[in-house]
């Protein structure tokens, strides 16, 4: 049977990791080295390292992943700035197993499509950040852009995912960092509406909020950046508590 | 300690194969020279991606012929990883038809799922069908870490290694002789899949 996933996900912002609330007020949380040397020992399921800053410089420090891949003996997925399918190519060139594209599939669909006929879906992961508007109405957010679009998440995703991604990350700008739950509604219609497996992100601040988004949306994976750095929790607390509760996760 | 090379057929992050083997001090080559890996005493056919092209490139490097007489009738172990196994088979059905390296007769299909998502991505356990060195000291039920939307389909029952249950059962490993083939991937699967793949070096 298919095992939950928990993906510790680490922010970089050029120097250091970092953590935000609603992709704003981020505070520094540690070293890079640091935290994947501690992630490798602690035999996390998976692990998400975005470079949120990485669109000013155009991409990725690749010299960095390149020196901490080799610690990863677990899938690596590494993101921002991609724009193109070299910068995916050197991506995984520099040992990540999948790449996470946001505003370069955002500005071109196609970009999707391309990569998963020259790399194979399983190594792209289209990552969706949405936010709800004045009239309550949920539209995709570009962080490079530090902008809300008008374009619907709903329609969005639909769209988009004709292109075949292997995964969505589907974070709720909202929820993100306040760790108060998950925007679980959304996460499970999307979950519904899609044929693509999602990777909940945004609002985990318990074990209670992790097991419920499992339990009442679905999903099989979800990431987790700030109940990791802010809380004693680790992720293999949260498995313990997901597996007294009934769900399955990864043992050794 | 043998010569292990690693087939670098354009299909897929194999660094981290790499790393896996040197993780065990164990030197390794990443090739496509059809010359280094005449000499391999083993070889290692990692890949992602779809059958066709995985076909397509090993034979635009001269590979395809040259791995058949190594691994047939000069015995070389080989270790294929995911895509690296799949071309194993007779034939395969990713984009149309394609004939593989059918050194372990039988066919690669798409996954059957009803309510359950492709690719199979995540941890999955294994059911042991029978004995081999290559999982040894791994335990039943273990978790390994699969990603895959097409499963092989063995026509011989007793080349099957493990299987594991998606929405059906399906093949994960296979094993004749010097053959062994893996549908997860041990080269992210922590402790295990580094076991496995010391097994290999071993072998």
């Amino acid at each position: 049977m298919l095992k939950i996933r928990i993906i510790p996900s680490l922010l970089f912002n050029g120097s250091n990791l970092v953590k935000g609330k609603k992709f704003n007020s981020w505070r520094t949380v540690g070293s890079v080295f640091q935290n994947i040397k501690l992630y490798s020992l602690r035999n996390v399921d998976e692990l998400i390292f975005l470079d949120i800053e990485a669109y000013k410089n155009k991409t990725i420090d690749f010299n960095l992943i390149d020196d901490f891949a080799d610690e990863c003996f677990m899938p690596l997925t590494v993101g921002g700035g991609i724009r193109n399918i070299q910068d995916i190519e050197e991506t995984l060139r520099r040992g990540a197993d999948k790449v996470s594209i946001n505003s370069g599939a955002f500005h071109n669909h196609n970009l999707i499509g391309d990569a998963v006929k020259y790399f194979g879906s399983q190594c792209i992961i289209l990552s969706v950040d949405y936010k709800i508007d004045e009239k309550g109405n949920k539209r995709i957010f570009l962080n490079s852009e530090k902008k809300l679009s008008n374009i619907d998440l709903f329609e969005y995703i639909d769209k988009i995912e004709a292109y075949k991604p292997g995964e969505i990350l589907l974070t709720s700008v909202d929820h993100d960092g306040m760790m108060k739950g998950f925007d679980i509604d959304t996460i499970k219609k999307i979950n519904k509406l899609s044929s693509t497996s999602i990777i909940a992100s945004g609002g985990a601040g318990s074990v209670e909020d992790i097991y419920k988004v499992i339990k009442d949306a679905n999903v099989k994976a979800v990431a987790a950046s700030s109940i990791f750095h802010f809380t004693e929790i680790t992720p293999h607390n949260v498995k313990n508590y997901l597996s007294s509760k009934g769900i399955k996760v990864r043992k050794n | 300690m043998s010569r292990i090379v690693i087939v670098d057929y354009s299909c897929g992050n194999i660094d981290s194969v790499q790393s896996a083997v040197n993780y065990h001090g164990q030197t390794s080559v990443i090739t496509k020279d059809s010359e280094v890996i005449k000499n391999a005493e083993k070889i290692i056919l990692p890949g992602q991606g779809s059958f066709k092209t995985g076909v397509k490139n090993l034979k635009k490097y001269g590979l395809f012929d040259l791995l058949k007489t190594k691994i047939l009738e000069d015995k070389v172990p080989i270790l294929g990883i995911c895509l690296g196994m799949q071309i194993f088979a007779t034939v395969g059905f990713e984009d149309g038809q394609e004939n593989g390296l059918n050194l372990i007769p039988g066919t690669v299909n798409k996954m059957l799922t009803k309510e359950l998502k492709l690719p199979h991505i995540g941890w999955n356990q294994i059911k042991k069908k029978k004995e081999d060195t290559l999982f040894h000291n791994i335990e039943e039920e273990t978790d390994f870490y699969f990603v895959h939307s097409f499963s092989y389909i063995c026509d011989n029952e007793n080349d099957i290694l493990t299987t594991t249950k998606y929405q059906n059962t399906f093949v994960s490993a296979i094993s004749r002789e010097n053959i062994f083939g893996l549908q997860f991937h041990p080269e992210k699967s922590l402790a295990p899949g580094l076991q496995i793949i010391k097994n290999f070096i071993n072998i």
